[in-house]
C-alpha cells in the first residue's frame, strides 16, 4: 500500500535508513559464514577483508561530508592513481618517508581545493567538475610515467602504510579506525560538521545565517582530496608498487558506502560509522563472492543485485519510519 | 438535493495517540466562501488535508453533492472537482510559469507538447489576475508574492467545483489581495465555492459568507460572517481574548537619543534610490510598502547581503561596509528573513541544530562543541519566547508556523544583536504567537536595542512602530510619527499613492 500521508510538492528524498546497514552487514556475514564455513569465515579472512577495505573506508569518511554538504566528488579515483604514483616516485628519488608522505597528501589538497574553487568560485555543479577532473588526473597520472608501474624499496613505508601490523591488528585496519574516529568527530562535536551540514540541509539560510559556506564548501573538497591521497598511499604501501589503475571505479564504491550507511544524497546529514560499515558491507560481498567460487563476471552482477537489494531494505526501513 | 456541495461529518484523525481532529462536521454551500479560522495548530491544516486526500480519516464521511465519496489520494480529489492552493508553495522551482501551471495536464498536438498554445492560455490566466508576469521566467527567478498568484492561477486552471484556499495571501500585498478577492468574487457568481483558511480577520470579514473556527481539533462556532465581530471571533480562537496585544503600549524606556544606525543615500540602482534614515536606541522603525518597493532590499544591505551602489551605512556612528554576512553578525547585526522556510531555517534540522547556527562560537570549549551548552540555550530559548514543541530534537519541518518563527528569532537573539531587521516577521502566524512576536520586540527595544520591522500587516506596524516610513518604488515617499497616525486607513493610503 503506498504511503498516504505524502505531501504533493513535497521533495522526494531519497535517505537510507541510518541503522539498516548494520542488520544487513550482520546478515550477509552470517549468509558467508554458513554458505563457506572457515574458508571465509576465519581471523585471518576478516582481517583480509580489513585491509582490501581500508581504502574505501578512508573515503568514504570524507566523502560522508562532500555528500552531506551537497556536493559529490568523482575524482577521488583518480586522485589515488596520481598520488600514489607521485609518493613512490618522491621515495625512489629520495628515500624520504616524510617527504614522499607529504608531497602525495599536499597534491591531494591541491586537486581538492581546485574542484572547490571550480565548485563555489566559477559556480560548477560539483557533478561536472570533479567528472572533468578525474579525466585530467588520471591523464596526468598515465602521462607523467608512461603508463608504467614504479616499485617501492622502501619497507618501511610498506609496513607503516600498509602491509604492517600494530600489536597484532593490520596497520589499514589501525589507519581506517583513526579516520573514522577523526571524521566522527568532527561531524558530530565540531562547529564545522555542524556547519557543513547545515550548508547541504538549506544552502540559502546557512547564507543567512553568516556561515561561509564557500569557504566550507573547498574545505570539504580539499578533505576529500587529502583522504583520496592517503588511499593512494595505502594502496602503494600494500602493493609495493603505485600504478596509474588504482582506484579506478573507487568513487563508486564509495558513493555505495556512504549511501549504504544512511547518508541522505540531498545533503543535511551524514552517518559516518554507517559509512565505514558499508564499505566493511562492500568488501565482505566482494570477498565472499571470490572464495565462494564465482568468476569475475558472475560476482560483478551478484554483487551489483546485493546493493541494489541493500538499499531497497533500507529505505522500506524508512519509509515505514516517515509514516505518521 | 441540498444547497451543500460539501458535508464533511464526524471526522476524526489522531496522529501516534494525540487527537488532532475530534468529531469535527464540515459544510460548505455552494457558490459561497466560508472561512475556516483557528490557531496555529488547531487542526486547520490537517482537515483539509484529509478533504484533499493527502491524509486519511480515522473515522467519518465526506460528502460531495450529498454523495458519500472516498477520498484516498489527491487524484480522487482532483476528480471530485476539489482543488487546493498549497501553503507550502507547490511550484517546481526550475520550470516556468507555463509549464507549472500545466504540470501533469499538458496540452498536447499529436502527442508532442503544444508550447504555444499553453503559453497563450497561461497569459491569459494571469492576465486575468490582473498582474503582468513573463510566462516562459522560471519559477527560481520571481519573488514570493508572484509565485504564490501562479499557484492561483494553476488552481484556477484546473477548473474546480470546491476550491481550498489555505492562507493564500500570506505573501501578497494588500493590491494582489484586492486581486485575489475579486477573483474570489467571480468564482463564486460562477458557482465555485471556497473554503478559505487565514489568519487575517479583516479579509476574513471582508470575503467570507460564513465561518467555522476550530479550536482544539472541534468546530467551536459555526455561523453566517454576520453573526460575529472582531471581539467575539478572536474570542471563541483564543478561549480568552487578548486583541490588546495589537494595541500600542507604552515604551518602559523611552527612546534615546543616540543614534545606533545611519543610513545615508542609501542607493541599490533599480531597486533602491536615496534612502535616508536613522534608528536610535530603544527605537523601533517600520517601512511599509508594496511588494517591490524596496523594503527588503535596504534591510539585506545594511546585513551585508547586498552590495549598494552608493550611500553610506553606519554603525553607531563608525562607517560600515560590510563585505560578507559574517561581518555584519559581528557587529551585532541580525536580520529575520522575509521566508523563513527558505531563509531562516534548516528544515531538515532539529530544533537545537538551528538554534546554535548564528553563533557556534557560544557552544564551543576548546574547540569541541559541548552538548550540555546545546541544551542550555536550545531550552533558554524554548522558555523564554514559548516555543512550543516536544523538545530540543524535534526537527523544524515538524512545527507550526509560528513556533518554526519563534526559533528564527531565538537563533538571532543568540548573537545577543544591538540591531534587530526583521522582514515580515509575523507571515502566517496565529493571532497569539503574533502577539508573542511583537512582545518580543517590545522587550527587546526595552534594552535599548533597535529595530527595523518591515510587515505588510499595518495593525502590528501601528502596534510597534515609533516611527512609520513609507516606500514606494524604492524611494520614501512619506514618514509618519507614532502619534500622527490616528487610523491604519491614513496609512493604507499612503502605500497605495
Amino acid at each position: 500500500m503506498p504511503s498516504k500521508n505524502k505531501v504533493p510538492g513535497a521533495k522526494v528524498q531519497f535517505k537510507a535508513n541510518q541503522y539498516m546497514v548494520y542488520l544487513i552487514f550482520i546478515v550477509v556475514l552470517v549468509f558467508f559464514a554458513i554458505w563457506l564455513g572457515n574458508s571465509f569465515f576465519s581471523m585471518s579472512n576478516l582481517m583480509n577483508i580489513t585491509r582490501q577495505t581500508g581504502m574505501i573506508s578512508v573515503m568514504a569518511v570524507a566523502m560522508t561530508f562532500v555528500i552531506g554538504s551537497g556536493q559529490i566528488d568523482l575524482s577521488i579515483g583518480s586522485i589515488v592513481a596520481l598520488s600514489s604514483l607521485m609518493s613512490a616516485i618522491t621515495l625512489q628519488k629520495t628515500d624520504n618517508i616524510f617527504l614522499s608522505v607529504f608531497v602525495a597528501l599536499l597534491l591531494g589538497a591541491a586537486i581538492g581545493a581546485i574542484n572547490g574553487f571550480f565548485i563555489t568560485i566559477v559556480n560548477i555543479p560539483s557533478f561536472l567538475a570533479t567528472l572533468g577532473m578525474l579525466s585530467v588526473i588520471k591523464g596526468l597520472a598515465m602521462w607523467t610515467t608512461a603508463t608504467k608501474a614504479i616499485a617501492i624499496a622502501n619497507t618501511t613505508f610498506s609496513n607503516i602504510f600498509g602491509m604492517g601490523l600494530l600489536f597484532g591488528v593490520p596497520i589499514v585496519l589501525v589507519w581506517t579506525l583513526l579516520s573514522l574516529a577523526i571524521g566522527d568527530f568532527a561531524l558530530r562535536h565540531l562547529a564545522y560538521g555542524k556547519k557543513v551540514m547545515a550548508i547541504g540541509g538549506n544552502t540559502t539560510s546557512a547564507i543567512y545565517s553568516g556561515i561561509k559556506v564557500r569557504k566550507l564548501t573547498t574545505l570539504v573538497m580539499t578533505f576529500s582530496g587529502v583522504s583520496a591521497a592517503m588511499a593512494g598511499i595505502m594502496y602503494s604501501a600494500r602493493m609495493q608498487t603505485a600504478r596509474y589503475t588504482y582506484g579506478e571505479g573507487d568513487e563508486l564504491s564509495v558513493i555505495a558506502a556512504v549511501v549504504l550507511g544512511g547518508t541522505s544524497m540531498a545533503g543535511g546529514s551524514g552517518n559516518i560509522i554507517g559509512a565505514v560499515v558499508g564499505s566493511l558491507l562492500l568488501g565482505v560481498i566482494n570477498n565472499g563472492l571470490i572464495i565462494g567460487g564465482l568468476n569475475v563476471s558472475q560476482q560483478m552482477v551478484v554483487r551489483g543485485l546485493i546493493i541494489i537489494l541493500a538499499v531497497a531494505l533500507s529505505t522500506i526501513g524508512n519509509r515505514k519510519k516517515s509514516r505518521s | 438535493m441540498s444547497d451543500h456541495v460539501l458535508t464533511l461529518k464526524g471526522i476524526r484523525k489522531s496522529f501516534g495517540g494525540v487527537t488532532v481532529l475530534n468529531n469535527v462536521d464540515f459544510c460548505l454551500k455552494r457558490g459561497s466562501v466560508h472561512a475556516l479560522v483557528g490557531g496555529n495548530g488547531a487542526g486547520k491544516s490537517t482537515l483539509m488535508k484529509i478533504l484533499t486526500g493527502v491524509y486519511f480519516a480515522d473515522a467519518g464521511t465526506i460528502a460531495i453533492n450529498d454523495e458519500v465519496t472516498e477520498i484516498n489520494s489527491y487524484s480522487d480529489a482532483r476528480k471530485n472537482g476539489i482543488g487546493i492552493i498549497f501553503q507550502e508553495l507547490s511550484l517546481v522551482p526550475t520550470l516556468t510559469v507555463s509549464e507549472n501551471i500545466f504540470l501533469n495536464n499538458e496540452i498536447k498536438r499529436g502527442g508532442v507538447l503544444d508550447k504555444k498554445a499553453m503559453n497563450q492560455r497561461t497569459r491569459e490566466l494571469i492576465n486575468s489576475l490582473g498582474v503582468d508576469i513573463n510566462v516562459e521566467e522560471k519559477i527560481e527567478n520571481l519573488d514570493v508574492g508572484y509565485c504564490q498568484l501562479i499557484e492561483i492561477a494553476k488552481a484556477l486552471s484546473e477548473k474546480s467545483l470546491i476550491l481550498v484556499m489555505d492562507e493564500p495571501t500570506a505573501s501578497l500585498s494588500d493590491k494582489e489581495t484586492e486581486i485575489l478577492f475579486r477573483i474570489i468574487r467571480e468564482l463564486k457568481s460562477k458557482g465555485v465555492s471556497i473554503v478559505y483558511i487565514s489568519h487575517r480577520m479583516n479579509e476574513i470579514f471582508q470575503i467570507a459568507d460564513e465561518i467555522s473556527v476550530l479550536w482544539n481539533g472541534r468546530i467551536v462556532a459555526s455561523q453566517p460572517t454576520g453573526n460575529y465581530t472582531m471581539e467575539t471571533l478572536i474570542h471563541y480562537m483564543m478561549g480568552e481574548t487578548n486583541e490588546k496585544a495589537m494595541a500600542w503600549k507604552v515604551r518602559t524606556m523611552p527612546v534615546g537619543n543616540q543614534s545606533i544606525l545611519d543610513v545615508r543615500n542609501l542607493t541599490l540602482r533599480g531597486k533602491i534610490d536615496d534612502i535616508s534614515f536613522s534608528v536610535r536606541e530603544g527605537e523601533v522603525v517600520g517601512l511599509a510598502g508594496l511588494m517591490g518597493s524596496g523594503r527588503t532590499e535596504i534591510l539585506e544591505c545594511i546585513f551585508g547581503k547586498r552590495r549598494y551602489d552608493a550611500g553610506e551605512i553606519r554603525i553607531n556612528g563608525d562607517l560600515t561596509r560590510f563585505r560578507s554576512i559574517d561581518q555584519a553578525i559581528k557587529s551585532g547585526i541580525a536580520l529575520v528573513p522575509e521566508d523563513r522556510r527558505r531563509q531562516g531555517l534548516v528544515l531538515v534540522h532539529p530544533l537545537k541544530d538551528n538554534v546554535i547556527s548564528t553563533n557556534y562560537a557560544s557552544v564551543v570549549k576548546n574547540g569541541v562543541i559541548r552538548a550540555n551548552l546545546v541544551r542550555q540555550i536550545s531550552e533558554r530559548a524554548i522558555s523564554a519566547f514559548g516555543i512550543k514543541t516536544n523538545g530540543i530534537q524535534t526537527r523544524m519541518l515538524n512545527l507550526s508556523g509560528g513556533n518554526q518563527q519563534k526559533v528564527v528569532i531565538a537563533k538571532w537573539m543568540n548573537i545577543a544583536p544591538k540591531i534587530l531587521l526583521m522582514d515580515e516577521p509575523t507571515a502566517g502566524v496565529d493571532i497569539g504567537a503574533k502577539a508573542e512576536i511583537i512582545e518580543i520586540i517590545r522587550q527587546f527595544t526595552s534594552q535599548g536595542n533597535a529595530v527595523v520591522f518591515v510587515s505588510s500587516e499595518l495593525s502590528e506596524m501601528m502596534a510597534i512602530c515609533d516611527r512609520i516610513i513609507v516606500l514606494s518604488a524604492g524611494k520614501i515617499s512619506e514618514t509618519f510619527d507614532h502619534a500622527q497616525i490616528h487610523s491604519e486607513e491614513v496609512l493604507q493610503h499612503a502605500i497605495q499613492k
